[in-house]
């Protein structure tokens, strides 16, 4: 058992934090399943990874063949592996001003959207002002929304703010689509704070923002964490708002250049598929980096309206 | 439970005082929800509130205000008061349109949601034991989450084509290969499939934390009791995420109700049959010449209230469920 225990924890990538509420827990009767169950567990969760990761591998091998209709005949490409997609992606076309445009407005989108949220749901969380229920109501009723259909008037909004064409409308238009959710999460976050930290708080003399700038937002790092890397995630992958509000090339995000490589008439998958796993890279590290963060913060916070 | 919360400070105050600290506070709150308050009221309510005023005209590409080249011209739609709805709801072929997308949306929101809550749960307890590799196992599950959706719906769309590996490895399996992105039905199918794989790493991350969260002395002492597995997990551990499913129930069916991106990029605007309302109404707002922004943004206020409704009765439904179990 202790064996199996560091072995696990090793494989955690450097976990400087203590590690966090989900160890202590599942003591140790109840888990030392059976053999069987152990071989079963093994292999559902084999099972399942792979069908998880099959597509993504997939397209990864594709994008190994050098001509436009080889996913057509992926035995062929076993032969002829090359990365000439690649190379022609990051040389001949605009790859890395898309992927400028697109890291620009994922990472602003994350800092002022988590921001906003954060505010809100403290706001909700810690303070009984008339209209909180409405507020809470609010944000999950946006969540309704069938953006797909607001389009139109956002985008005569956007464009009598003299907006369309650049990248504030999008950092809006995502703010405002994720905020409402990370709101609610932060919300159950902010709850799971014992009040006292407040109370000890105003007890020194800091205002209700002091409190919450100086003292709660620290604590609630690993709920910023996933509300940030939700947020991200959203706004790297938009495509529908993207391509309906970027006009010009320059200004365009990965995802609305990956879409521009199939047209109607000529589809480049070859391109395509190198593109989408260069897109999928730093996405994946990220997503590495915020891992650990992700079951605590979504433990706590996440799923409690 | 602390309720004596947020400094609800219960000592005895002069009412002047108590007015002047519940301003201070709740101007604080109100400055700290006013952002969220700003971009939503500008950039959804006021959208809706004009797309609530085109649902009552007949506006459409060809009489909405433009701008050709120089010249500027005025919009000519008129006031046509409810026409929009009747004419979806009842009109000549409101079966066509509306009412066969109405079913389809419902069939696919109750069978994603069904499949990404059963899976993800099934991942989750699987995940929560002590298990070799487990964060191994838990990194490679949740990858679907973190690459972008066009990327996989892109991939899955060469999966599934004519000559694609789902249907070579079912042709080597002697089985039939259906033509996944033609037939109407395996269209639907398709769709749901690639839903489901997309999904489930949402479900499976939150469950995992909600059950995280359950005290492992309930279990010893379910344990004591002599309770078999299956009465643990029926009587411990769906208690105990009860709150955590209920949230992320309601969130999954309101998402996959407006879900999007994935039909959209699997069929485009071809398979008729596949459309769900959202894409239905994005179609008639900007997948056909003349565009029909009034038929459009009505369907947008019909799906908004479909959804207002239901969680209406869903959050009365769990608050009645609740106070009956405790």
């Amino acid at each position: 058992m202790t064996t199996q225990t560091t072995l696990t924890t090793a494989t955690t990538p450097a976990e400087q934090t203590p590690p966090p509420v989900r160890r202590p827990a599942r003591t140790v009767r109840r888990d030392r399943p059976s053999r069987r169950a152990t071989v079963l567990s093994h292999t559902a969760l084999s099972i399942a990874s792979l069908i998880a990761l099959f597509p993504i591998a997939w397209l990864a091998f594709l994008s190994l063949g050098p001509d436009k209709s080889d996913y057509l005949h992926p035995g062929r490409i076993w032969s002829k592996v090359s990365f000439s997609n690649y190379s022609f992606v990051l040389e001949h076309t605009r790859f890395f001003t898309w992927l400028g445009n697109t890291a620009l407005i994922a990472v602003a989108t994350s800092v002022i959207g988590v921001f906003m949220a954060a505010t809100a749901g403290y706001a909700v969380s810690r303070m009984r002002f008339p209209g909180h229920k409405k507020l809470m109501w609010l944000l999950l009723v946006t969540q309704m929304f069938p953006v797909a259909v607001l389009m139109v008037p956002m985008y005569v909004i956007l464009a009598d703010l003299g907006l369309i064409d650049t990248f504030g409308a999008l950092i809006l238009v995502y703010c405002s689509t994720a905020v409402p959710y990370c709101a609610w999460m932060l919300k159950g976050y902010f709850d799971t704070i014992p009040y006292e930290i407040d109370e000890a708080g105003r007890v020194d003399g800091l205002s209700p923002f002091g409190t919450f700038w100086r003292l709660i937002l620290p604590l609630a790092r690993p709920g910023l964490a996933v509300a940030g890397f939700y947020t991200c995630l959203t706004a790297w992958g938009e495509v529908a708002f993207a391509s309906t509000f970027m006009l010009d090339d320059s200004k365009y995000t990965l995802a609305v250049g990956l879409s521009s490589f199939v047209s109607e008439h000529d589809a480049q998958w070859n391109y395509m598929a190198a593109t989408a796993v260069l897109i999928a890279i730093p996405v994946s590290v990220i997503f590495y980096l915020v891992q650990k963060h992700l079951v605590t913060g979504l433990t706590a916070g996440g799923t409690k309206g | 439970m602390t309720v004596a919360v947020a400094g609800a400070g219960p000592k005895r105050r002069s009412p002047a005082q108590r007015i002047k600290q519940s301003w201070q506070k709740h101007w604080y709150a109100y400055a700290m929800a006013a952002p969220v308050v700003v971009v939503l009221g500008v950039l959804v309510g006021y959208p809706l509130v004009q797309g609530l005023y085109l649902t009552l005209t007949d506006a459409n590409s060809l009489n909405s205000a433009r701008t050709i080249g120089v010249n500027h011209i005025d919009a000519t739609y008129k006031f046509i008061g409810l026409h929009n709805y009747a004419d979806i709801l009842w009109g000549p072929t409101a079966w066509d349109r509306f009412w066969s997308h109405f079913l389809w949306t419902i069939v696919w929101t109750a069978a994603c949601v069904a499949l990404h809550y059963c899976i993800g749960l099934g991942l989750a307890l699987l995940l929560n034991q002590k298990l070799r590799g487990r964060t191994l196992y838990r990194m490679l599950l949740i990858l679907p989450w973190a690459v972008p959706t066009f990327v996989t719906v892109f991939s899955w769309r060469i999966m599934l084509g004519d000559s694609g590996i789902v249907n070579s490895v079912l042709g080597g399996l002697h089985l039939p290969q259906p033509a996944w992105l033609e037939e109407p039905h395996f269209q639907q199918l398709a769709a749901i499939i690639v839903n489901t794989w997309c999904g489930v790493p949402f479900m499976m991350v939150s469950l995992l934390g909600g059950l995280q969260s359950i005290s492992a002395d309930l279990y010893e002492a379910a344990e004591m009791d002599g309770a078999s597995p299956w009465q643990r997990f029926l009587n411990v551990t769906l208690p105990g995420l009860r709150s955590v499913s209920s949230t992320v129930v309601l969130l999954g069916i309101i998402w996959t109700f407006n879900q999007f991106a994935i039909i959209f990029l699997l069929f485009g605007n071809g398979a008729p049959d596949a459309q769900i309302l959202v894409t239905w109404a994005y179609r008639l707002g900007f997948g056909q010449q003349p565009r029909d922004y009034a038929q459009s943004a009505a369907y947008g206020v019909l799906l908004l209230s479909i959804l207002i409704v239901f969680t209406s009765f869903y959050r009365r439904w769990l608050a009645r469920s609740e106070k009956a179990s405790s």
